[in-house]
C-alpha cells in the first residue's frame, strides 16, 4: 500500500490520550459551568426567576468499540481486480473514453438477490483498496498494507463485511491501477500524460455504475464516501436515484467554496510552475515534478489538520539536530540556528517528510484533475443555484456526518446539504461530531462516529424499507 | 418524560400521520412509538452523541444539532407538529424557541416540570430549592435552567399569541385536569400556532 498511515497511527495514540475516554473533556456550548441564581418568590403562581449562563448538554464521550479487534484475528485479505470496460464512457466535458480500465477490490459475499452491496468512493489521494492487508507470494502478510479504510470497513466493524458485500474503486483520472494519466492511451500506444481528459465527479460515477452493471448490482444497499468521496455519493443519489438505497457522506460538501478553491489553486499552480513538470509530459522528458508535489502535499496537509492537533502534535518545538548533544527529551530547548533553509521547527521536518513521501507515489496529472474534479462538482448549478432543487428526485436516505475541527469541509457545509434533504422531505440523520481532528477526522477511529455509521448500517441499511 | 403512561399520553395528541419535529428527542423512544402505533413521521433533534447513536439503532431519523443556535434549519410550516416534550427548560432561548415552534410547526406540543406543584411549593416555604423525583437536581447542579410552572406558560402563550388547544397536568403518568398547577408534576400543552 502506498498510502502510508504510520505517522497517522502515532498521531492518533497521542490523542486518545489527550481526547480520549477519561480524559477532560470541554462541552461543545463553551464553558460547562453553570451559575444559576434564584430569586424565589413564594406565590406560587408566578415562576421562580431563574437566570443562567451558558450550559449546553454535556457531550457523551462512549467506549470506544473493541469488538472489531476481536473479530480481527484473521485478517481481511484484499485482492486488486482490474476490468477492462469497452463500452464507450461519454464525459460530461464532451471528451469520450472509448475504452478503459477499472481497478477494485470486493471484500465479504454478494447474497444470492444481490441485495447488500455497498460502494466505497476514495477522496483525493486514496485508492480501490479500503480494507484488508495484501498477502505476498509466500502467504506473510505484507507491512503496513492495510487498506485506507480499514478501521471502518472489515468483518464485525461499523461497514461489516460478513453482512455486506464492499466494493472499492478506483476512479478513472487516478494513478493505482484505473485508466489515468500513467495508463496507455490505447490509440497512441503512449502514456496518456496531461492529455487525459478532464473528468468530473459526474463521470466517476458512471463509471462506477459501469462496474456495477459488470458485476450485475442493479441497486446498491449503500454508497458510502469521506470528503470528496462524498461528493461522489451525494452524485450517486441524484444521477441514479434508483439504483441506490442509502448515502452515507462524510465531511462533504455540495459543492467547494472559494477558499477550498483557492487552496487547489496554490496546489496546481506549485505542480505547473516546477521546471520539471513538461507542461504534464513528465515522463517523456523521464523526470518527475517533485518539487510541485511536495508543496502541494505541505498545503493540503496544513488545511486537513486543525490547529488544536498541529499545536499537539508539534507545538512550536524545535527539530532536534543530528549533532546536538545538549538537547536530551527533558533538556532546555536548543538556541535557533538563524538560518532561514534549514529546518529549524518540527512542524517544517513533518511536512518536509510528507511532502518528499508524497511526491514519490503519487501522479502530478491526476493531482491536477483530482483537484479540478473537487471545483467542478457542484449539482446546484444546474438548478439555479438550488441544492434543494438539485437533490428533488433524490429517493436515497441519507447519513450525514461533519466533524466540529473540519475547517477545509465545515459542518456549516454538511447542513446545507442535510437542510436540501430535509426541504425535500427525505430520510437523514446527521451526527456532527465534536472531535479535534480536522478534515482528518474522516479516517480516524472515534468511537462516536463509528456508532452513529455502525448504528445506520446495522439498522437502515441493512433493513429494507 | 418518564414511564409509559406519560407517553401514551402525550402521543395521544399527535395526530396520526402527522409529520413531527421532536426537539431535544433523546434516544428517540417517543417518535420511534409515533412512528410505530400512529404512522407518523418525522425527525428528532439531539445534541448528546451516544443518544444520536440510539436514535439511529431505533431507525428514528435524527440531526445532531444545539437548539440553543435556532431552527434555522427547518423551513416556515414544515411539520405538522413540533414537539418540545422535557426540552424548553434546558434552553437558554426558551422564549426564542417557543416562537421557532410556531414558525416550524402547525401544531406545537410542550411538556416541562411544573414548579408550581405543590410538593415544590413546599419545599419552597420550608426555605428550601424543591427536591423531587421530578426534580431531582440540586439548585446548583440542576440542568433546567428555566424554571416555569403551568400558569406560567399560559401567559407566555398569550403574549406570543399562540392558541392553546388543551392543557393538562401530569403526574405519575395520569391526565391531571383539575387544578393541574397545583397536583401535578408535569405540565403539558397542545397549541396551535
Amino acid at each position: 500500500m502506498r498510502q502510508n498511515h504510520d505517522w497517522r497511527a502515532g498521531l492518533v495514540r497521542r490523542l486518545r490520550r489527550s481526547f480520549g475516554p477519561g480524559a477532560k473533556r470541554a462541552g461543545r456550548a463553551g464553558a460547562r459551568h453553570c451559575y444559576t441564581v434564584i430569586a424565589l418568590i413564594c406565590s406560587g403562581l408566578r415562576a421562580p426567576f431563574i437566570n443562567s449562563a451558558k450550559n449546553g448538554p454535556l457531550r457523551h464521550h462512549p467506549a470506544p468499540f473493541l469488538v472489531h479487534r476481536v473479530f480481527c484475528a484473521m485478517p481481511l485479505i484484499a485482492e486488486t481486480k482490474t476490468l477492462r470496460i469497452s463500452e464507450p464512457l461519454a464525459l460530461q466535458s464532451g471528451a469520450v473514453l472509448p475504452s478503459y480500465e477499472i481497478a477494485y477490490e470486493t471484500y465479504g459475499e454478494l447474497c444470492a438477490d444481490k441485495s447488500n452491496a455497498v460502494l466505497i468512493c476514495h477522496a483525493l489521494n486514496a485508492s480501490h483498496h479500503v480494507a484488508g492487508v495484501y498477502v505476498e507470494e509466500d502467504g506473510t502478510v505484507r507491512a503496513k498494507s492495510e487498506g485506507w479504510w480499514d478501521n471502518m470497513v472489515g468483518p464485525g466493524k461499523p461497514v461489516d463485511t460478513d453482512r455486506f458485500f464492499v466494493i472499492g474503486v478506483n476512479n478513472i483520472g487516478s494513478c493505482f491501477g484505473s485508466s489515468g494519466p500513467t495508463t496507455l492511451n490505447p490509440e497512441t500506444g503512449r502514456m496518456w500524460g496531461a492529455d487525459f481528459p478532464v473528468v468530473t465527479v459526474e463521470d466517476w460515477v458512471n463509471a462506477q455504475a459501469a462496474l456495477l452493471d459488470a458485476l450485475g448490482i442493479a441497486q446498491l444497499a449503500a454508497v458510502m464516501g469521506g470528503s470528496l468521496g462524498g461528493m461522489q455519493a451525494t452524485s450517486w443519489a441524484m444521477q441514479y436515484p434508483d439504483r441506490v438505497r442509502h448515502a452515507v457522506v462524510v465531511a462533504s460538501a455540495a459543492n467547494l467554496t472559494a477558499e477550498n478553491i483557492a487552496f487547489n489553486e496554490v496546489a496546481r499552480r506549485a505542480i505547473v510552475t516546477d521546471p520539471d513538470f513538461h507542461e504534464g509530459h513528465y515522463h517523456a522528458h523521464d523526470t518527475l515534478p517533485r518539487r510541485g508535489l511536495r508543496i502541494a502535499r505541505m498545503i493540503g496537509h496544513i488545511t486537513y489538520l486543525s490547529d488544536d492537533v498541529m499545536n499537539e502534535k508539534f507545538g512550536r518545538r524545535l527539530r532536534q539536530l543530528a549533532n546536538d548533544v545538549t538537547q536530551a527529551s527533558t533538556g532546555p530547548e536548543r538556541d535557533f540556528q538563524f538560518s532561514t533553509q534549514a529546518v529549524e521547527f518540527e512542524i517544517e521536518s513533518y511536512l518536509r517528510y510528507q511532502g518528499d513521501k508524497f511526491a514519490e507515489y503519487f501522479d502530478a496529472n491526476t493531482y491536477l484533475l483530482i483537484t479540478r474534479a473537487l471545483d467542478y462538482f457542484d449539482p446546484a448549478k444546474s438548478y439555479g443555484g438550488s441544492l434543494t432543487a438539485a437533490l428533488g428526485q433524490v429517493k436515497a436516505s441519507f447519513l450525514v456526518v461533519s466533524f466540529t475541527t473540519d475547517w477545509r469541509f465545515a459542518p456549516s457545509r454538511s447542513r446545507e446539504l442535510v437542510r436540501a434533504l430535509l426541504h425535500n422531505q427525505r430520510r437523514v440523520s446527521y451526527a456532527e461530531i465534536d472531535a479535534p481532528h480536522g478534515h482528518d477526522a474522516f479516517l480516524l477511529d472515534d468511537g462516536r462516529y463509528h456508532s452513529a455509521v455502525r448504528a445506520y448500517f446495522d439498522k437502515e441499511v441493512s433493513h429494507e424499507r | 418524560m418518564s414511564g409509559d403512561d406519560s407517553m401514551l399520553a402525550l402521543a395521544a395528541l399527535v395526530p396520526v400521520g402527522a409529520r413531527v419535529l421532536d426537539l431535544g428527542c433523546g434516544d428517540g423512544r417517543f417518535l420511534a412509538h409515533l412512528q410505530n402505533t400512529r404512522q407518523c413521521h418525522g425527525y428528532g433533534v439531539e445534541i448528546d452523541d451516544s443518544k444520536v447513536a440510539a436514535c439511529i439503532a431505533r431507525g428514528v431519523n435524527v440531526l445532531q444539532l444545539n437548539l440553543d443556535e435556532g431552527l434555522q434549519m427547518f423551513e416556515d410550516q414544515s411539520f405538522d407538529v413540533v414537539l418540545q416534550l422535557d426540552t424548553l427548560q434546558h434552553l437558554r432561548n426558551a422564549e426564542v424557541m417557543l416562537r421557532e415552534t410556531a414558525r416550524v410547526g402547525r401544531i406545537g406540543i410542550v411538556s416541562f416540570p411544573n414548579f408550581a406543584h405543590w410538593p415544590n411549593r413546599l419545599q419552597v416555604l420550608l426555605g428550601r430549592m424543591p427536591v423531587t423525583k421530578r426534580l431531582p437536581y440540586q439548585w446548583y447542579n440542576t440542568p433546567n435552567i428555566r424554571v416555569g410552572t403551568f400558569a406560567d406558560f399560559e401567559v407566555l402563550a398569550q403574549a406570543n399569541n399562540l392558541r392553546i388547544a388543551e392543557g393538562f397536568g401530569l403526574h405519575g403518568g395520569t391526565p391531571r385536569r383539575w387544578l393541574p398547577n397545583l397536583t401535578a408534576s408535569t405540565a403539558v400543552f397542545k397549541f396551535h400556532t
